[in-house]
């Protein structure tokens, strides 16, 4: 029983996971941009949340009313103001300029909120459960992997089905040719851009109610979305949820086995998808 | 002779450090079809690239509709109502057959094309709308390319060797297809080694050689000779 717990646990860790990955497998997927400032981006989310839930005396589900808007207004302004003018040559260029945006959003979160470890109360909904076949399933934890699942078939839908995907995979397929179309590359790029944090905010948010966080905490989020996103495959969603719950599974398990095994697990579960599959479970179908 | 709806002088344009075209003058009147011929690497195709915004310019050097615009990045002057058919196609890979025209048509001006009258122009299109634009034999996929094109019905319809790697009863196809697509009071700039293809849907044409005008005059009046000396520099 332990065991069928530790899956289904680490299954609906595996939705904040997705939700991780989500963000970084889409900028990647239009713009080929790798941003080392991800992880620190969710901790900024987590942040947003924690200071609008206290400011506002609302609950942080609540808060993502404003933080949802606000990290994508940030990420336009990011991409407009900044990371289109590192794209377009050599990858090295945003590489840096990510990594660089990320010691400085670690250090100005150290500035403002100190580096103690912080947390938001979402109250009676944090201990609620139901009873499934011997399981106790937490609510929070159901409905993060609930929302999780939806913003996933929404993006996926969105990349399919509406103008605004359309413009993505035209402008993945061939910039230049898509900006003949009338596409605008530097606005298609900071709406991709809007979208990634806009789910990044919602990773954010479901983060900091989860656990408690600080400001050094974004590179491991970063490393569990790249690794969520490997897994699955590059450019795929679907897959990027499955990578998610893969690598929720595998700490689960491995915490299971002993505590300090936990992130060990995940990240040797990964290592052997990659040798095993390197194109991950579920590569892109086209070419 | 009415003001042109493209007038391009002085033209220069650069890879780095290589120049590709040498002061160009060139113009297109409203509803005039001229064809640009010269051999490889003559620069055709980087004129192309230079009207339609892939290759930025001094803003004087083109003007279009009377204000220049060789300034301008490719989307803007695609609002502006000018639509090129790229050498090589160039299809969106990840896009339906359908997704390619909708998208050329995105920006929404108005005028005789939609899907419908592509798909009348084109009925094969339609029969493989669905399918991805990978799937489509190469004269199916420039009847794509041309289509997406005109989906954004353009004052002006840039055509680069749409011919080029095509069976020759497709080409006739394509071919037959352009009078009835220019008669609707469109301008047109179409590239093509053919020459006689060139000259007969033309009504001027230019040579380039080595990036400069070598030959240019009305297409039922040049001569071969000339042509050939003009398009090989001998
Ligand atoms: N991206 C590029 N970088 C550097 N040089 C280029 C580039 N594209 C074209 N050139 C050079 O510019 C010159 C003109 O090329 P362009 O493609 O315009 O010729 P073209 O007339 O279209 O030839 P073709 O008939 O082969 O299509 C050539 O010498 C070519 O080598
Ligand atoms: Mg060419």
């Amino acid at each position: 029983m332990d065991w069928l717990n530790a899956i289904v646990q680490g299954t609906l860790l595996g939705g904040l996971y997705a939700l991780f990955a989500a963000g970084l497998s889409l900028i990647f997927g239009v713009m080929r941009l790798v941003n080392i400032a991800h992880g620190d981006l969710i901790v900024l989310a987590a942040y947003l949340g924690l200071t609008v839930t206290s400011a506002l005396g609302i609950h942080p589900l609540a808060s993502l009313l404003l933080v949802v808007p606000a990290m994508a207004l940030i990420g336009y302004g990011l991409q407009r103001g900044i990371l289109n003018r590192t794209l377009g040559g050599d990858l090295l260029p945003p590489l840096l300029v990510t990594f660089g945006l990320s010691v400085i959003l670690q250090n100005g979160l150290l500035e403002i909120y100190s580096a103690d470890p912080q947390k938001m109360n979402a109250g009676l909904l944090e201990t609620a459960s139901v009873l499934v076949g011997g399981i106790s399933l937490g609510i929070l934890p159901l409905a993060m992997f609930a929302i999780a699942v939806a913003v996933i078939a929404g993006l996926q839908w969105m990349f399919y089905h509406t103008a605004l995907g359309r413009a993505f995979r035209a402008t993945s397929d061939n910039q230049a040719i898509a900006q003949l179309m009338g596409l605008n590359r530097a606005h298609v790029f900071g709406l991709a851009m809007a979208l990634s944090l806009a789910v990044t905010g919602i990773a954010g948010v479901f983060l900091g109610i989860r656990t408690s966080f600080d400001p050094s905490m974004g590179g491991a989020r970063l490393i569990f979305g790249f690794e969520a996103v490997i897994i699955g495959g590059l450019g795929n969603l679907w897959g990027t949820l499955a990578g998610g719950v893969v690598l929720g599974i595998a700490q689960a398990i491995g915490a299971q086995i002993n505590p300090g095994w936990q992130l060990l697990a995940g990240h040797i579960a990964f290592l052997v998808l990659l040798a095993v599959r390197p194109k991950g479970l579920f590569p892109r179908m086209d070419g | 002779m009415p003001d042109p709806i493209l007038a391009i002088a002085g033209l220069d344009a650069h890879y780095g450090d290589f120049q590709a075209l040498y002061g160009l003058d060139l113009t297109v009147a409203p509803g005039e079809v001229i064809a640009i011929i010269g051999a490889n690497g003559a620069g055709k195709t980087t004129l192309m690239r230079s009207i339609s915004g892939l290759l930025r310019n001094q803003a004087e050097a083109i003007r279009y509709q009377g204000e220049p615009i060789g300034h301008l990045r490719a989307d803007q002057i695609a609002a502006r109502g000018i639509a090129l058919v790229p050498e090589g196609r160039q299809l969106f890979p990840s896009l339906s057959v359908e997704e390619n025209l909708i998208i050329g048509g995105q920006l929404g001006r108005r005028g005789p094309w939609s899907l419908e009258a592509i798909y009348a122009l084109f009925p094969i299109l339609e029969e493989r709308r669905a399918v991805p634009s990978t799937a489509l034999s190469g004269g199916q996929q420039q009847m794509v390319a041309i289509g997406r094109a005109l989906m954004a019905n353009p004052d002006l319809l840039l055509l680069d060797e749409i011919s080029l790697g095509l069976a020759p009863v497709i080409i006739k196809t394509i071919y037959d297809a352009l009078p009835g697509i220019v008669s609707s009071g469109m301008s047109a700039m179409l590239v093509e080694q053919d020459i006689g293809k060139a000259l007969s849907m033309s009504q001027r044409v230019y040579c380039l050689q080595e990036g400069r005008v070598s030959l240019q005059g009305r297409s039922d009046q040049l001569s071969r000779a000339e042509i050939g000396r003009a398009y090989f520099g001998v």
